[in-house]
This record gives structure tokens, sequence and C-alpha cells, in this order.
């Protein structure tokens, strides 16, 4: 660990150039092609490939949601980053740390102390009781059964499952084994949370409520996360930022706001078409640059969503400031763009 | 007409056929012509096996021993000492669970030598009384599952006891407590050796097909060669036969656990150890555990034939009466095979069933409450037998053991009801045996020896190139000429036929029954423990009442192996018929089948892969029990398996002819496996 880990402005997950080809030559074909994969050639070649030159950098407390659909390569990637499969090229740096290079000993340390995963078929282990398979990282970590079963039961809290500790995986519905999914990733208390399409098995009220859930576990943990989805819906929610793949190939890496507003591709357009876009633009996004000249009796929050103040802003004649938490103004708004967010084509 | 003849199956077997029996009818009979019978090139490969066996034992590898009764060094071979020192450590431990049962003095004295039994000649390992056994297996089976399937087990047990057969039945149960462990862990091994080795799983894959088609009696032989005669030959058989189902049901589960679960565990930080004893294995749980029942039946199945070779027990005691033709007898002691079938079947399903509660907080006395009472009881059991000694002075002790035949016993009722059906029956049941034997069977088995040996490999070449493409074709192909080179082809010619009659009666049996019990609920549920209970029969128990019914003839064996071959045949046509998605069955409804339209043109064809399994089963059954209806008399292959065994190198034989039933095995298994999978994939089942 040659560099230093407190360094803050350091990313958590930084990859670099990650590509992961599927097939018996394709660490050949990789080398010959110089980093530039065309995926039809490959699969001639009797390859597929799945993740194709993927870099970016998620910071600490960030989340980082990749969205494709199936065959995109986003749980490849998010298997690449937690090296549950080894990329086939490409530098993966966990806390600065190559990830690749370590060898197994490190890598079961890094994993039993660092990371949690959960997974979209919950993959809790049928045996174990509730508690059994939340105290299990545990337990392989080597803490004691006391120990393990107390961190157990705050986890089972945490979640709120307290009362079917010793339920069985198969006596409990599908939001609760995700919750025990949870739970368990969450035992060791890791810095590095992976969630593959966590709420994808589960039924749309459920999933509603298990994101809700979420966002109010993430509010009080602020884990560094890599969250994996297919629903763009559940992507514009929770993201801080989206990263989305078509062919595994990160089409465009940006903030919600800015993925609707400003789609980079053709192919990340369609996504954003049936976006409603009230639903999740902030105020700041569309706002115009402070106009000390404006003074307006009304002052919404920079970050509030617009469909949430939009009839607070039309009932307004003029334009109308904007703050930011600490209450100074930082811009202005003409009720005129609301109109056109709500009711028009395009801004 | 021939055009479309690519395509269409039908036709092309239709015209396989046409040149078959062109074949069959213009070949002339004449001994010397390679056209109606291959000369027995292989015919040396029975006597290649016994040199090398006799190499082994008697000539390579020499090394030397030290004799400690002549004090000198001698030479013996490496193999045979290895061998031998198998059978002694097998020997050793049978013993020590057989005296825990019935008292003895061998344990101890092969612990510490001759010297102290016979400086002490009170030193004796008293045997656990019967009441503690019966008492043990009642908490056995309350503490597995309930009063219920307790009440079973002591039931079963005191059955036993009170019948005589507590002696042989503890002898059985002795191999069965030995084996079973040993193949567990042996099957657990390879299982989990194959799950991480595809190139192990791949070399396994056969051998096991091999060890599981082979008839039991053809390595008998080669066992009294290697190991010697007794109970430890008797355990290695048994192993042998009973190993493979533990091994494939453990490769299966571990590879039925969902990536997901594996990978959870790789992300909580497992090491390898880790992952496999606390992710793979117990997750694989339920899989494994039914390979341990099935272990358990095999080898009770197993003890029967073991009794060949010298192993004692219930085996022993039937293979005595059905010689005797003690039919009574013989249904007394199957009774109790039986019955310990069923007990031990019940309590391993009971155990596979059962979920541990790991965090009850319970104290040390009390969960092992069950162990305790059990020591308390058979403490208070123990006090009872010695008690009673002073009563039962002059005879036998009832409580303590009751010695064999010397309970109450039903045999005279069973012989004259026995004499009862033959005089009242007799007529009937002749008229039927004579009709079957000159009307259906001897003509069929002339039929077969007719069949000129090239037209039987055009054939089957045939079907395996129609059903698999070259590479069946040539697999079927060199299974069958292997077996056409040796001397024993019309003799395999006679088990074909017997096989072919058994499996078409049990295949239409089966599949008929199946479909008519699936219709619903409550017939299925019935019809399956009917399966259930039929399967926990050893493969001997169902020749005792054809023998009863038809003396011993080729009916007899043929009515058995039906009946035993049915059972498969009706299971996997329920069990495919089950499987057919409950959406097909509403969707016909709302079409307006009527119930044979909606049994032939949705079910069946969805069901027919899974069916033919079946029969693929019914194939490997019938020869079985063709195999050990030799037993009373048959002139097939078995019956030479059979003289293999007091033949001087009959080992070699008796291989080489269990190897030719296996292969008429994988031969068949081949095609219908091949056509099976592909229907599967056409009709996107899995």
């Amino acid at each position: 660990m040659n560099i230093s880990q407190n360094n803050n402005s350091q990313p958590v997950i930084k990859c670099d150039s990650v590509y992961k080809i599927f097939g018996s030559n394709a660490k050949k074909l990789l080398d010959q092609s110089e980093g530039i994969v065309d995926s039809q050639k490959f699969q001639e070649a009797g390859c597929i490939v799945g993740v194709n030159d993927a870099s970016f950098e998620v910071n600490k407390g960030e989340m980082l949601v990749v969205m494709g659909l199936s065959g995109s390569g986003k749980s490849t990637l998010l298997r690449c980053v937690s090296r549950l499969t080894e990329a086939t090229s490409g530098k993966i740096f966990i806390d600065g740390e190559d990830l690749l290079a370590m060898n197994s000993k490190r890598l079961i340390e890094l994993r039993r102390n660092k990371m949690g995963m959960v997974f979209q078929s919950f993959a809790l282990l049928p045996h174990k009781t509730v508690l059994e398979n939340i105290a299990f990282p545990l337990q392989i970590k080597g803490s004691s059964t006391h120990e393990s079963i107390k961190k157990a039961l705050e986890m089972v809290e945490l979640v709120g499952l307290k009362g079917r500790e010793n339920y069985f995986p198969r006596e409990l519905s599908g939001g609760q084994q995700q919750r025990v999914g949870i739970a368990r990733s969450l035992a060791v208390e890791p810095d590095i949370w992976f969630l593959d399409e966590p709420f994808s098995a589960l039924d749309p009220l459920i999933r509603k409520e298990m994101q809700d859930e979420f966002l109010r576990l993430q509010d009080v943990l602020n884990k560094t996360i890599m969250f994996v989805t297919h629903d763009f819906d559940e992507a514009l929610r929770l993201a801080d930022r989206i990263a989305i793949m078509k062919d595994g190939i990160i089409e465009q890496l940006d903030t919600p706001d800015n993925i609707v507003l400003n789609p980079a591709t053709e192919y990340v357009r369609k996504f954003t078409e049936d976006v409603p876009r009230e639903k999740v633009l902030r105020i700041d996004s569309i706002m115009d640059p402070y106009d000390p000249n404006i003074s307006s009796s009304i002052n919404i929050a920079n970050n509030a969503i617009i469909e949430t103040v939009a009839e607070k802003i039309l009932h307004s004649k003029e334009s109308i400031t904007v703050i930011d938490n600490k209450n100074n103004p930082i811009g202005s708004l003409n009720p005129s763009k609301v109109i056109k967010i709500l009711f028009g084509d395009k801004i | 007409m021939f055009l479309d003849i690519n395509k269409s199956r039908p036709k092309q077997f239709g015209i396989l056929f046409l040149i078959f029996f062109i074949l069959y009818f213009f070949i002339p009979h004449n001994e010397s012509s390679w056209l109606w019978r291959l000369p027995p090139l292989l015919k040396d490969i029975p006597l290649m096996i016994n040199n090398l066996l006799d190499n082994l034992m008697f000539n390579w590898f020499k090394i030397q021993v030290w004799d400690p009764d002549w004090e000198m060094y001698e030479e013996k071979t490496l193999f045979r000492q290895i061998t031998r020192g198998i059978a002694s450590g097998v020997l050793f431990f049978i013993i020590f669970i057989r005296e825990i049962f019935l008292g003895g003095v061998q344990t101890i004295s092969s612990i510490t030598g001759d010297g102290l039994i016979k400086a002490f000649n009170w030193i004796y390992l008293p045997a656990l009384p019967w009441t503690a056994v019966v008492i043990g297996a009642f908490i056995i089976g309350y503490k597995l599952q309930g009063i219920y399937l307790g009440i079973v087990a002591s039931l079963g047990f005191l059955y036993v006891s009170i019948f005589g057969q507590w002696e042989p039945t503890m002898e059985t149960l002795s191999l069965v407590l030995f084996t079973a462990p040993v193949c567990f862990i042996l099957g657990l091994g390879l299982g989990i050796w194959g799950f991480f080795s595809r190139r192990v799983e791949a070399t396994l894959q056969p051998i096991l097909n091999v060890m599981q088609t082979m008839p039991h009696f053809s390595y008998l032989v080669p066992i009294i060669v290697l190991f010697g005669v007794g109970d430890h030959a008797g355990a290695i058989a048994t192993i042998i036969f009973a190993t493979p189902p533990m091994v494939r049901l453990t490769i299966l589960g571990l590879k039925k656990i969902p990536p997901d679960v594996v990978e959870s565990g790789l992300m909580s930080g497992c090491n390898k150890f880790q992952l496999l004893f606390r992710v793979l294995i117990p997750t694989a749980r339920r899989d494994i555990l039914i390979g341990v029942n099935q272990v358990i039946m095999q080898c009770l199945a197993m003890t029967t034939i073991a009794a060949f070779i010298g192993a004692k027990g219930l085996g022993f005691n039937l293979k005595v009466a059905l010689n005797s033709l003690k039919i009574g007898k013989a249904a007394e002691i199957g009774i109790c095979v039986v019955i310990i079938a069923v007990v031990l079947d019940k309590l391993s399903l009971a155990w596979a069933n059962k979920q541990k509660n790991y965090f009850s907080n319970l104290s040390f006395i009390q969960k092992n409450k069950p162990l305790f009472s059990f020591i308390i009881f058979t403490f208070i059991c123990g006090i009872i037998a010695y008690f009673s000694s002073f009563y039962f002075a002059k005879g036998f002790n009832y409580l303590y053991i009751i010695p064999f035949d010397k309970g109450l016993t039903i045999s005279p009722y069973l012989d004259s009801f026995v004499d009862w059906i033959w005089e009242t029956f007799f007529y009937y049941l002749n008229t039927f045996n004579v009709f079957l034997l000159t009307s259906v069977l001897g003509p069929m088995k002339q039929a077969y020896l007719n069949m000129p040996v090239v037209s039987t490999l055009f054939l089957v070449t045939g079907a395996g190139y129609i059903i698999g493409g070259l590479r069946s074709a040539l697999v079927v192909f060199s299974l069958i000429v292997f077996i056409a080179l040796s001397e024993y082809w019309d003799r395999a010619l006679i088990t074909l036929y017997m096989a072919t009659f058994a499996v078409g009666v049990s295949a239409i049996m089966g599949i008929t029954v199946g479909s008519l019990c699936a219709q619903n609920d409550f017939t299925t549920r019935s019809i399956l423990s009917i399966c259930d209970f039929f399967q926990t029969f050893p493969s001997f128990i169902y020749l005792i009442p054809v023998i009863l019914l038809f003396g011993i003839t080729d009916t007899s064996v043929m009515i058995a192996a039906i009946v035993y071959a049915s059972v498969p045949a009706t299971r996997y046509t329920v069990e495919g018929l089950l499987s057919v998605p409950p959406s097909l069955h509403d969707a016909g409804s709302m079409s307006g089948v009527s119930k044979i339209q909606r049994w032939t043109n949705i079910e069946l064809p969805l069901a027919f892969p899974h069916m033919m399994l079946g029969i693929n089963q019914t194939v490997i059954f019938a020869l079985f029990m063709i195999v050990l209806g030799a037993l009373i008399g048959t002139e097939d292959l078995g019956q030479i398996i059979m003289g293999c065994l007091s033949r001087p190198n009959g080992a070699g034989i008796g291989l080489t002819l269990g190897i030719f039933i296996s292969f008429i095995c994988l031969a068949v298994d081949n095609l219908i496996r091949t056509w099976a999978d592909e229907r599967k994939k056409m009709l996107g089942i899995n």
C-alpha cells in the first residue's frame, strides 16, 4: 500500500480500461486488437464481449448506478470490480490498491472487511436461519458466536426483520429475503457496497418500498455504492451518477439530471424519452444564473424536484429566486420554463 | 416417396426394419458363415483377466514380509498384502459392530491378542439386550420425526426379535452399518472431486455407468479372488454396488447450487475449505442426504447377494431357504428384510428432511436427552436381562437375545397357505404357465436365436444412426459387436429375448397404470407411495412369491422381472405426466379437448421424453432380475455368471459376462438418452 489511504481526493473504486471477454482465446484477440474491440468481429471468432473498455471512478459516499438491459454487461462489470470474474485486461483500484494484482489471501481479507454484496436472487443459504445467514460473513471472518450473533441481531433490527430471526429463508417473502441479503452484506460494516439488481425480483409495490428503505439506509450509512439495475426509473430515483451500458460499452456516465437533459447517444435518448422530467429534474438543473435585479417574495430550494414545487412556481407571475441550503440566493427561475418542462417537448 | 426420407423418422425406421427382415430371412443358417455368427475372436478375454488377477496376487511386485509365527521373512506380493490388509481392516469393523449387538470376544482378542482371552476366559463383550435396541430404535425415530416414526421403528425391531430372526438381522444390520458410512464417505469424496474437476467427472461417468449396470454376481468372483470369502468380501461387493448413486447425487446436488449462492459465499470472504464445508455441502444437503438414503437401501439390497460370497445374515438364511424350497421360511425371512428396509428407509428419509436448530438455547443435557435416555434404558434393560438369566436359567434368556429360530414362527401357516394355493389354483396356474412357455416364450426365444448376427448388428447400428447420428451408431455398434465376438452370443440372445419380453410387458403395464393413476390427486399419491414401497424391497424378495406360484420356470423369472421393472416405468410415467405445465392443461380445456384427446395430444407428447427415461430404468431393472433369475434356473448369460461362483478361474468369465450385460444396458441407455435429450430440446423442457 504505497498510496496513502486517507487521501480524500482518491476515488474508492477506480477502473481503467477494463475489458471482460469470454472465450478461450480472448486474451490473444484482445492483445491483437490494441484496445479497439468490435463485438461483432469477436463473436465471429467465438468470443463474447462482456465489458468493453470501461473506465470510471466512484468516490467515497457516492452511489454509482450501472444501468443497462439484459446482456449489456452491467452485471459482468460489477463482477469484475468485485473480482468474482477476472477482468481480461485493464486496471481496477480499490482505495488505490491494485485489485487484480492481489493474491487470494489479500482478496479474501478485502472481501471480509471492506466489501459487501447483495444478489438479485437473494442467494441466502437455505440451511441457515435469518440470524445465521446474517451472521455468516462474521463467522467466516472468525468472530466468536456471541459477537457475531449480537451484531447480526443489530442488523436484523436495522432492516426491520425483528421477530423473524429464527425463520428459514423459504419461510420468508421475496422482500423479506432481500432484507436478509442486505443485512448480511452489511454485517461486516463494509466500506464498499455492491448491489446486483437487488430489487428486480420483487413486485412493483415491494420494490418501491425497498427503494425507500434503501435510501433511508444509505442516508444513515453513507457507503460507497455500485448498484446495478435494468430499471431506468430506479436508476433515476437512487443514483448520484448513472452509467448507461450497451453491448459492454458505457454509453454515458453522468448525473441523472444531465442524462435526462442531455442524452449523449440515441440509445440513451430512447430511455429518457418517456421520463416525466418534472419528476426527475431538480430546480438547479433548469434555473438561470442569479440576477440580483429580480426580487421575489417566494424562494424555493435549489435541490427540490420540479414537480413538488411546480404549483408554487406557477402561482407566481414573475421570476422566482432559488436559494441553496444556506439560504443564499444562487439562481432565478422564470415560471415559463417550468410550463415548458411540464407541457413542452424540449427545453 | 424416398425424397423426404431425411426428415421422416418413421420412414427411416421402416426401411431399417425392411432391410433387417430381408437379412433375417435370406442369410442361411450356417455355423461356419460369418454372416450367421461372428468368430469368437475375443474368447481369450476371460483368460486374460484371470491371468492378470493371478499375476497380481501371486507373481508381480514381490516384497519381503516378516512372519511373526514362523519368525522369518516370507516372499509375498505387494498387491496381495494390500488386499489382505483391507480385508482384515474391514472385517474388524464389521465384527466390532456385530458384537455390540450380539456380544462376542473377537474384537477384544484382535486388539489385545489371543493371550488375554485365553488367560481370563470371563472376558466377553456383552451384547445389547434386544429390548434396548427396540427402545433405541424408538428414541431415534421419535427424535428424527416424532412419535409415529418411533413406533414404526420399534415395532419393526420387535417383530424381528420375537420371530426369532434377531441374530441374522443384527448380522445384516452390522454389515449395513459398516458399508453405508464407507459408501457415504467414498461417494461424497469422489462426488466433490468430480464437481471440482471436469476431467475427473468425465472419467468417473463411464465407470459409474458400468458399475451400476453390471449385475452384482459378475464381480463376486473377482472379489473372492482378491479378498477371500466372508463378511468382508460381502461388504466390499456391497460398497462397489452402493457407492455410485452417492457419487452421482453428490455431483448433481453440487451442480444444482445457484451461482449466486457460491458468489455470496465468496463475497463473504470464504476460503476454499469454508466454501466447500459451509456453503456448498450444506446447500446441497438435501440431495446428498437422499444419496445416503439410496446408499442404505442399496446396501440392504446387496446383503442377500453378498451371502453368496460368505456374508452372514438374513441373506444367507434366505438363500438356504430358497435353495431347499422352504417357501414359508423364505417368506418369513423376506418379511424381516422388508421390515428392516422400510425402517431404515423411513429413518434415513426423516433424517434427510430434518432441519437442525442451531440456536435453541438448550443445556448440554437437554441437547443430548435422547442419548442419555438411551443409556439409561440400556442400563435398565441390562439389569432386567441379568436378572432374567436366573429365571431362564435352564434354557435361553429371552430377555437378552432370542436365539435364531427360537421365537414365534408363522412359516407352518405360510407353508400350508402355499399348499392351499397349489392345490386350489394349480390347474389354472399351470395352464397359464404352459401356455406362456410353449406359445409365447418358446417361439420368441427361437426367433431370437435364428437371428443372423449381421442382421442384429445392422438393426442396432441403424437405430443408433437414425437416432443419434454417426456417433451413436459407432457407440452402439462397438458395444454390441464386442459381445458378438465372444463365445457367448447365443446366451446373450436368450438374455436379450427375456429382456425384450419383460421390458415390453413392463412398459405397457407401467405406462397404462401410470397414465390412469395420474388422472387425479388421490390415485397419483397412492401410486407414488406404492412405487416407493416396492422400491424398498431388495430385488431378491421378488423371487419368493413367484416361485411360490409358478415353481422353477422361465415364467417365474419373467413375472418377477416384469413386476420389478414395472415400478420405474410407472413412476416415470406419473412424474412425466405431472410435469406437464398446468397452463397447458387449461389451454387444452379451453380448446375443448376430451380426456382421451388431452392424453394423446397434450400430456403424452410432453411427458414422453421423461417416460422414456423410465423405460431406460426398466431395461436395467429387468436385466438385473433376469440375471438374478439364474438362481432359479434359466439358461441365459446369468446362468453362466452364477455358475462361475463355483468354478475355479470363474473370475474372468464372470467379469466378462457382467460387462456384456452392462454393455447391453449402455447401448440401450445411449439410444434412449440421446433421443430423449433431443426431444426435450425440441420441446424446450429441461
